[in-house]
């Protein structure tokens, strides 16, 4: 990778000097600057900045009050922080901003920033951080009726904290009444000059939406005037568990974010966790890595595969599909002993070493899969009633899909090559040889057809695991590796107590913050992890590709039919568990 | 009447009974048919391979509480899957399955075959408009512009092998394929009203009015028990009818090489022709609605008539 461009110089030629430089553990540029230049120091960065940051890539907000701060950290009680992505120069910027508890209000950036609508109502449901100016600010992942900011370091995370559970008459009017959807409060019409809107919500609770979600359609006939998505039915509270787990215990819980990507999610939040660590691990553990890596992400594409087609009325394919997914998972399970979850990479490395005949279960899928793939372009890419379905239908553009934060093989299928493991290769995809397959249209049919490429793709790099697998270790000899490595401890005192500590408290990961962006199945997935030099996280972002994608589904969706929402739903491949954490 | 036939009361209990036991049957078959296609096992349990599934599912659906929602219509909710089962069983009033094993011999057979199957997208717009359900009403709405399009076609169709019988009456048109099945000369016919019927039953591909994926179950989200059952009889008897017609108008009816009896010819080819529907649901994605009722309009109801035209023409020529 080329050297990292320095836009500091720009920006205190253009605002003066106003920013203050931290050195994080992940080597990206942080500046903390003032509340008041918020909005035109972000629109600076996203139109005049050159390289320009085009990508409103996160924002999130911490509570900082208890941390055990550096004297010089500049915030006392919030931070708002906002996390900028460059196509043309291939590099993150991370602004922060100090906020005071009795003033906890920004200003919104929606006005230029499309994608920034949910992600400061997260923050404000989060945190009860207020955006001025924002179209429409209300709770998004929690109910309409919670009281209290979940992030909060006041608000309980477990349950037991909170008293027993009762749902008295008229609290359940109250929960029923805050489901009502009045179209009203969204600024949507009931009626237009010669005809009644129909409101219908799909889900949550629908075979077409793959899980909880509610998107409620304001339809003209079948024509889709609006959408107002809610989300949050599949909230977890991924992000406040972390704050109580040990940095080892907390892997089981990422594997559940996006539930179909399996190992994918240990990766992105173990290469955060490494970096502030300061582990380099070995070359077998890298390779290992992106091998089940890919094999989940062929798993985790055959299961969009399977149930897009369904989505568009074939009925067969995800039989194919799931019976071949399978196949993945028995090698998954040979290796790991689990299958979609298996929570199986560690701190510093894998929890084995590969079984005694790995490499025949991975040769035979590697001779099976590319003659099912080709049977499968015959079955549902070829066919002219899935292709009526998809052609130009849910078109959207290169910069559309920047601007809205779309990701992955969305992005890719407008014809842009971008790839996470291309541009910033993490754990070693520096050393394969694989293409990153593009669309032209950016329509749903071009999305699958990435999809279906990257599957081959993926082929060919586990191909190139198989036959270059690295000997040495399955773990980093590193005192923070987890379970710690065991060879010295019956002789050296130090290692013993190192060696303890580690297992029984888990390990103490030294302070600071890191992040590292990973090409997961669905797009660009991330850990922010910051630790105040504890057993557990003090704060962990979770930095989803299904949220940013659904935020786009009404600007899509608007004139298609109710038939072609779900195949753009189809064909954006997303899981619930992943937007809504 | 057919002189020296069996009494029409008989013909309708043989019918009547086979009807009903067929339509269950079907239901079996699909169901392990498409498990085949699909690699998986299909109902295995109840009794030898899995047969009197059917007959469990239908106790179920005796037992199950026979809700009718607060806010529907509830007569026209009532009524509705009546209509589907009565419009297709009485359709089968005019089928000849053997020379003079037919219930009523009218010499209108195919304008009543018709009538009765238009009859049917009562069923579907009244359930779906009953259900007083967002979901039901787009259903129906789709379900009254499929059929009444494909009406048109389906009528259309069979007009070139009228003329070439020279009579609306099914068994004089078997006969009249003795030395050719239609299927020959009026080949476009046969492909049209085959996709005609398909849109006719509301089957996958074209089961718009139900898509499962957008409508959840479209016009009878809110039906179940009994009156749920009804409108899956309904459909399975709807496959049964359509491919018994095609085959008394295609496809030479009873006619076939004498080792078997006659009534048997007329099974076996419906049979292949129920198994070709299934085979189609298994095989093909749903085209979206306008996309169906455009391929009707743009497409098919030019080619009918062009079919019309042409068969007629000839005609009138090889008469001259």
């Amino acid at each position: 990778m080329e050297k990292p461009f320095d836009p500091t110089e720009q920006l205190v030629l253009k605002f003066g000097d106003i920013f203050t430089r931290q050195t994080t553990k992940d080597d990206m540029l942080t500046l903390w600057l003032p509340l008041e230049r918020l909005k035109e120091v972000l629109f600076f960065c996203k139109n005049d900045l050159r390289p320009t940051y085009k990508f409103l890539y996160d924002l999130t907000a911490i509570d900082e009050r208890p941390r055990k701060r550096e004297p010089d950290y500049p915030s006392e009680q919030f931070t708002l922080v906002y996390h900028l992505y460059s196509y043309d120069g291939n590099q993150f910027l991370r602004f922060k901003i100090a906020l005071k508890e009795n003033a906890l209000s920004a200003p919104s950036i929606t006005s230029f920033w499309a994608n920034a609508n949910w992600y400061e109502r997260e923050v404000y449901d989060m945190f009860g951080i207020r955006f001025e100016g924002h179209p429409h600010l209300t709770r998004i992942l929690m109910p309409l009726t919670w009281e209290g900011h979940p992030l909060r370091k006041e608000h309980p995370a477990r349950a037991t904290e909170m008293g027993p559970f009762r749902l008295w008459d008229e609290k359940q009017d109250r929960e029923q009444h805050a489901l009502q959807f009045l179209p009203e409060d969204w600024g949507l019409q009931r009626h237009s000059e010669d005809s009644d809107f129909m409101f219908l919500n799909i889900g949550p609770q629908h075979p077409g939406t793959h899980g909880v979600i509610r998107l409620v359609l304001q339809l003209d006939g079948e024509d889709i005037v609006d959408i107002v998505p809610d989300i949050g039915f599949h909230h977890r509270g991924s992000e406040k568990m972390a704050e109580r787990q040990s940095w080892h215990t907390y892997i089981p819980y990422t594997d559940r974010i996006d539930y179909l990507g399996g190992v994918n999610n240990n990766l992105a939040y173990l290469l955060s966790i490494e970096k502030l660590a300061g582990i380099e691990v070995p070359e077998r553990v890298k390779v290992i890595r992106v091998m089940m890596c890919e094999l989940f992400r062929i798993a985790s594409h055959l299961v969009w595969y399977g149930t897009f087609a369904q989505d568009v009325g074939q009925l067969s394919p995800v039989f194919y599909m799931f019976t071949d997914r399978e196949r993945v998972f028995d090698i998954v399970e040979a290796i790991t002993g689990g299958r979609m979850h298996p929570n199986w990479f560690r701190i510093g490395g894998v929890a084995q070493d590969l079984p005694i005949g790995w490499e025949k279960l991975v040769k035979d899928f590697l001779n099976y899969f590319p003659k099912r793939l080709k049977e499968y372009d015959n079955l549902v890419m070829r066919n002219s009633l899935f292709k009526a379905r998809t052609v130009g239908i849910g078109i959207f553009t290169t910069e559309e899909a920047i601007e809205w934060g779309v990701t992955g093989a969305g992005l890719r299928a407008c014809g842009l090559e971008w790839d996470f493991r291309k541009k910033q290769p993490y754990s070693g995809y520096e050393n394969f040889e694989f293409d990153i397959p593009t669309g032209e249209n950016g329509d749903c049919y071009d999305r699958a057809r990435v999809r279906v490429e990257e599957m081959r793709q993926s082929l060919r790099i586990i191909q190139q695991c198989m036959e270059n697998m690295p000997e040495g270790s399955y773990k980093a000899d590193h005192p923070l590796t987890t379970p710690p490595i065991k060879k010295h401890t019956m002789k050296d005192i130090e290692t013993l107590i190192t060696h303890f500590l580690g297992v029984s408290w888990g390990p103490v990961i030294p302070a600071g913050e890191a992040m590292v962006c990973t090409e997961a199945t669905k797009g660009a997935n991330s850990y922010y992890a910051i630790s105040d030099g504890n057993t557990s996280p003090y704060r962990m972002r979770i930095r989803t590709p299904s949220f940013a994608h659904m935020q786009t589904v009404p600007y899509i969706s608007k004139g298609y039919t109710v038939a072609d929402l779900l195949s753009i739903l189809g064909a954006m491949d997303y899981v619930l568990a992943d937007i809504d954490r | 009447m057919e002189k020296g036939g069996l009494h029409p009361m008989i013909i309708v209990g043989v019918v009547l009974a086979a009807l009903l036991t067929i339509a269950p049957g079907l239901i079996w078959l699909e169901r392990r048919m498409l498990a085949l296609w699909q690699d998986r096992y299909g109902p295995n349990r109840a009794g030898p391979f899995g047969v009197l599934i059917v007959l469990a599912d239908t106790i179920k659906l005796f037992f199950k509480e026979d809700w009718i929602p607060p806010f529907a219509d509830k007569f026209v909710f009532v009524v509705a899957p009546a209509i589907v089962a009565i419009t297709v069983l009485m359709s089968f009033v005019v089928v000849p399955f053997a020379p003079g094993f037919v219930v009523s011999n009218i010499n209108i057979g195919i304008l009543f075959f018709l009538a009765m199957s238009s009859m049917g997208a009562y069923s579907i717009i009244l359930g779906g408009w009953a259900s007083n359900n967002k979901y039901s009403l787009l259903g129906a709405m789709r379900g009254a512009a499929q059929m009444i399009s494909y009406e048109v076609f389906m009528g259309l169709s069979l007009m070139g092998v009228v003329l070439m019988a020279g009579s609306f009456n099914l068994q004089d048109i078997v006969y009249a394929q003795r030395g050719l099945w239609f299927v020959v000369p009026q080949f476009l016919g046969f492909v049209i009203f085959f996709i005609a019927g398909i849109a006719e039953t509301h089957r996958l591909p074209f089961d718009i009015p139900e898509a499962e994926s957008e409508l959840v179950a479209g016009f009878h989200s809110e039906y179940s028990g009994m009156k749920f059952g009804l409108f899956f009889v309904g459909e399975y008897l709807g496959i049964t009818l359509i491919s018994a017609v095609t085959v008394a108008l295609f496809f030479g009816g009873w006619l076939g090489p004498a080792f078997l009896p006659p009534v048997a010819w007329f099974a076996l080819k419906t049979f292949a022709f129920i198994a070709f529907f299934i085979l189609l649901r298994a095989a093909l994605p749903r085209p979206r609605y306008d996309q169906l009722m455009e391929f009707g309009w743009k497409i098919l109801f030019p080619l009918t008539l062009v079919n019309l035209l042409a068969t007629a023409t000839i005609l009138l020529w090889m008469e001259s």
